[in-house]
């Protein structure tokens, strides 16, 4: 009996697995441990147990239902799926799963490997190394929106060596410095003791240093299409180049893009994040999509001082009282709100539209970043220290 | 410090346990406690603010007779504060006092050692192994965590100029986290993890006559039919069962005997702790909240 349950568990772990459920022997391991602990009487207390020790976070949770009222309702179902493709699945009590979830259950039931899409590498152009120095210079200070395949793949290539850096966070730890600002007792005593006692200088601390976080949020609307795309390579150069950079997309609807471009080939990395939004090109509604931000993410990924980059045209479709009051609220719980415009382009812009009335008063700062020069305008900026607000 | 209690023995002694000390549970947290201490693992308690996390160390402890051992962390939070240190100041002072009077000293003994919560759990203790509850690890930072994994894995940790502390029984570990950050995968890897949810009704009217007895019952139906309504809403911060006691205390200090709305006007600050769902409760929403309730109530009979 013993035995026949530890295969059946295994089985599971395995089905959790091909769902994409980060499991590896040792949960599996513990699973078994747990579901012996508990007994086989009851199947809510089994339930629980296996849940305690296969899964981490609660976005898996729904996956985990799924499979186990799924597989343990008659484990020989396990073998007959086995092989087969499934079609529409219904399950007893729950309606019909969500279309996305069932079809990786789909997946992971079905003896095929999970089917990928291969991008093909692009035919990229080569810009050949003979380009004039005027060309070149040219091709900075041109607008995102007025290049050519040929130019975006260089503007692409120019991005890609592009290196921002932020100031660093002051942290709460100490290190050992000659002339830090605090008295470190206990290195002073150790040096004390090498000596017997004889010789005891004093040694100092300073505050440790550490990257800032960044939140990238940008926005895919219509109007932002042409920019849409060029600054994503920017930003998937930025989460290379930092730890704990977290970025989202938004137009109708706001999507963490974060594990997409975290991707090291940028064009694989940008396809990730394509196919994770579904409103791309959309509607733009900023205010919307900054609720959503403070009120599920903001808590979570702002911890630390961070600093946000909001790139946006601001051009609202909907409540610009909302977006201001949002913004506000962003505002208050970041280290620092920078917005990139890329309508910044026309010399002599003023805030005339709304949304972009709306949303001015509550930003730290406003920049351009339509071409690659004010991108690297903008690097040279973040290199400053960072101003105390107010 | 009472007699010391064996480990439940299934998850209805869990259960039972939890209930003798006024904590009202569901099944599945009881489950989760039930397996941590008997497979010997950490566990991970996850969730909102104020569902109880940290209480269910506390009533552990007290159920089990056991030490309860605490460590709030907080961003910075390091070895010193933590685990040990070294008594400088003393140290200094015996220096001194060594070379006047010519006696030998011995500089890293047990004299001189600060022992702070985790050196104390890793110390033995009469009465068995104490409950370590860790709490908000979310607040502290990565190379904490390193540390803290592996104090965890094995139950022992070095301290350099003395060795090896080996814990004779291994430490109740409860780590509670608010989720403001994720927590490493190495470490949720070595515990159990339980999401602790808001309460459902029955179950929040039980606590609600466990811990707040002096509540009458039409009132207590009446609140917790508020507050489930308000965990409905898209609110900024949901009130947990922390707010919903404290506001069951208000009320009877007030002598209320039933909602209305003036006294939720009065009394949303002990709620709701954001003022932009406190400007949304205001007037209309709380009177429309508080029409549901009655016509909820009224369908239901008497005593329940």
């Amino acid at each position: 009996m013993a035995g026949q349950i530890g295969e059946t568990i295994l089985n599971f772990v395995r089905v959790l697995r091909r769902a994409g459920l980060p499991v590896g022997p040792a949960h599996a391991l513990a699973a078994i441990e747990a579901a012996a602990a508990v007994g086989p009487e009851r199947r809510d207390d089994l339930y629980w147990a296996l849940h305690a020790t296969l899964v981490r976070k609660r976005e898996e949770k729904p996956i985990f239902d799924q499979a186990f009222h799924l597989f343990w309702r008659n484990p020989r179902l396990l073998e007959r799926m086995m092989g087969l493709l499934l079609p529409n699945l219904q399950l007893e009590g729950t309606g019909t799963p969500p279309p996305d979830l069932a079809s990786r259950l789909a997946e992971a039931f079905s003896n095929q490997a999970p089917r990928e899409a291969k991008t093909e590498p692009e035919q990229r152009e080569e810009i050949s190394a003979t380009l004039s120095a005027s060309a070149q210079e040219e091709l900075r200070q041109r607008d995102f929106d007025s290049m050519s395949l040929t130019e975006l793949a260089a503007a692409k290539a120019a991005l890609a060596r592009l290196r921002l850096s932020f100031p660093p966070t002051i942290s709460r730890r100490w290190q050992r410095h000659p002339w830090g600002k605090r008295f470190d007792g206990r290195a002073t005593l150790r040096a004390a003791a090498r000596s017997g006692g004889e010789f005891a200088l004093p040694k100092f601390a300073r505050r440790r240093e550490r990257p800032t976080p960044i939140v990238v949020l940008c926005d895919i609307s219509g109007s932002m299409d042409r920019y849409a795309r060029i600054l994503l390579h920017f930003v998937h150069g930025l989460t290379q180049d930092h730890d704990r950079v977290q970025s989202f997309v938004f137009g109708t609807r706001l999507t963490n893009i974060t594990r997409a471009l975290q991707d090291r080939d940028v064009d694989q990395a940008v396809d990730r994040a394509a196919r994770a939004v579904v409103d791309w090109s959309g509607g733009t509604r900023i205010g919307e999509a900054l609720l959503r931000f403070n009120k599920d993410w903001a808590r979570r990924v702002l911890g630390r001082g961070a600093i946000v980059l909001l790139i946006t045209d601001g051009l609202e479709r909907d409540d610009a009282a909302q977006l201001g009051r949002e913004a506000a609220r962003l505002q208050r719980s970041c280290r620092r709100l920078i917005w990139l415009n890329p309508l910044l382009r026309f010399d002599g812009f003023a805030p005339r539209a709304l949304g972009i009335r709306a949303l001015l008063p509550h930003v730290d700062e406003m920049r351009p970043v339509h071409s690659l020069d004010s991108l690297a305008a903008l690097a040279e900026a973040l290199t400053k220290p960072i101003p105390a607000r107010r | 410090m009472t007699t010391h209690v064996s480990l439940p023995p299934s998850v209805d002694d869990t259960l039972a346990l939890l209930t003798s000390q006024d904590y009202v549970a569901d099944r599945p947290l009881a489950t989760v406690l039930f397996l941590a201490l008997k497979l010997g693992r950490p566990l991970l308690l996850e969730g909102e603010a104020g569902v109880g996390k940290t209480e269910i160390a506390k009533v552990l402890a007290a159920g089990l007779g056991r030490r309860l051992i605490r460590l709030q962390c907080y961003d910075g939070l390091d070895l010193a504060s933590a685990f040990y240190e070294w008594n400088y100041p003393k140290q200094l002072l015996a220096i001194r006092q060594a070379e006047a009077s010519g006696e030998g000293l011995s500089l890293y003994s047990d004299d001189f050692l600060i022992r702070r919560p985790l050196l104390e759990a890793l110390s033995p203790q009469a009465g068995g192994a104490p409950v370590l509850l860790i709490d908000e690890l979310d607040r502290a930072d990565e190379p904490f965590e390193a540390f803290l994994l592996e104090i965890l894995s094995d139950f022992q940790a070095t301290i350099p100029e003395i060795g090896t502390i080996r814990a004779p029984e291994p430490p109740l570990v409860i780590v509670t986290s608010n989720r403001t950050r994720e927590i490493h995968d190495a470490l949720k890897r070595r515990c159990l993890y339980h999401w602790v949810d808001y309460p459902t009704a029955e179950r929040e009217t039980a606590i609600l006559r466990a811990k707040a007895g002096g509540v009458a019952e039409g009132l207590a139906a009446q609140i917790v039919g508020f507050v489930q309504r308000l965990r409905g809403m898209d609110l900024f911060k949901s009130p947990g069962v922390a707010e919903t006691l404290d506001w069951a205390q208000a009320l009877v200090q007030l002598d209320a005997i039933a909602l209305t709305p003036d006294l939720i006007e009065q009394t949303l600050g002990v709620l709701l702790k954001y003022q932009d769902d406190i400007v949304r409760l205001r007037g209309s929403e709380a009177l429309r909240l508080l029409n549901d309730i009655q016509a909820e109530l009224s369908q239901k009979p008497l005593g329940i």
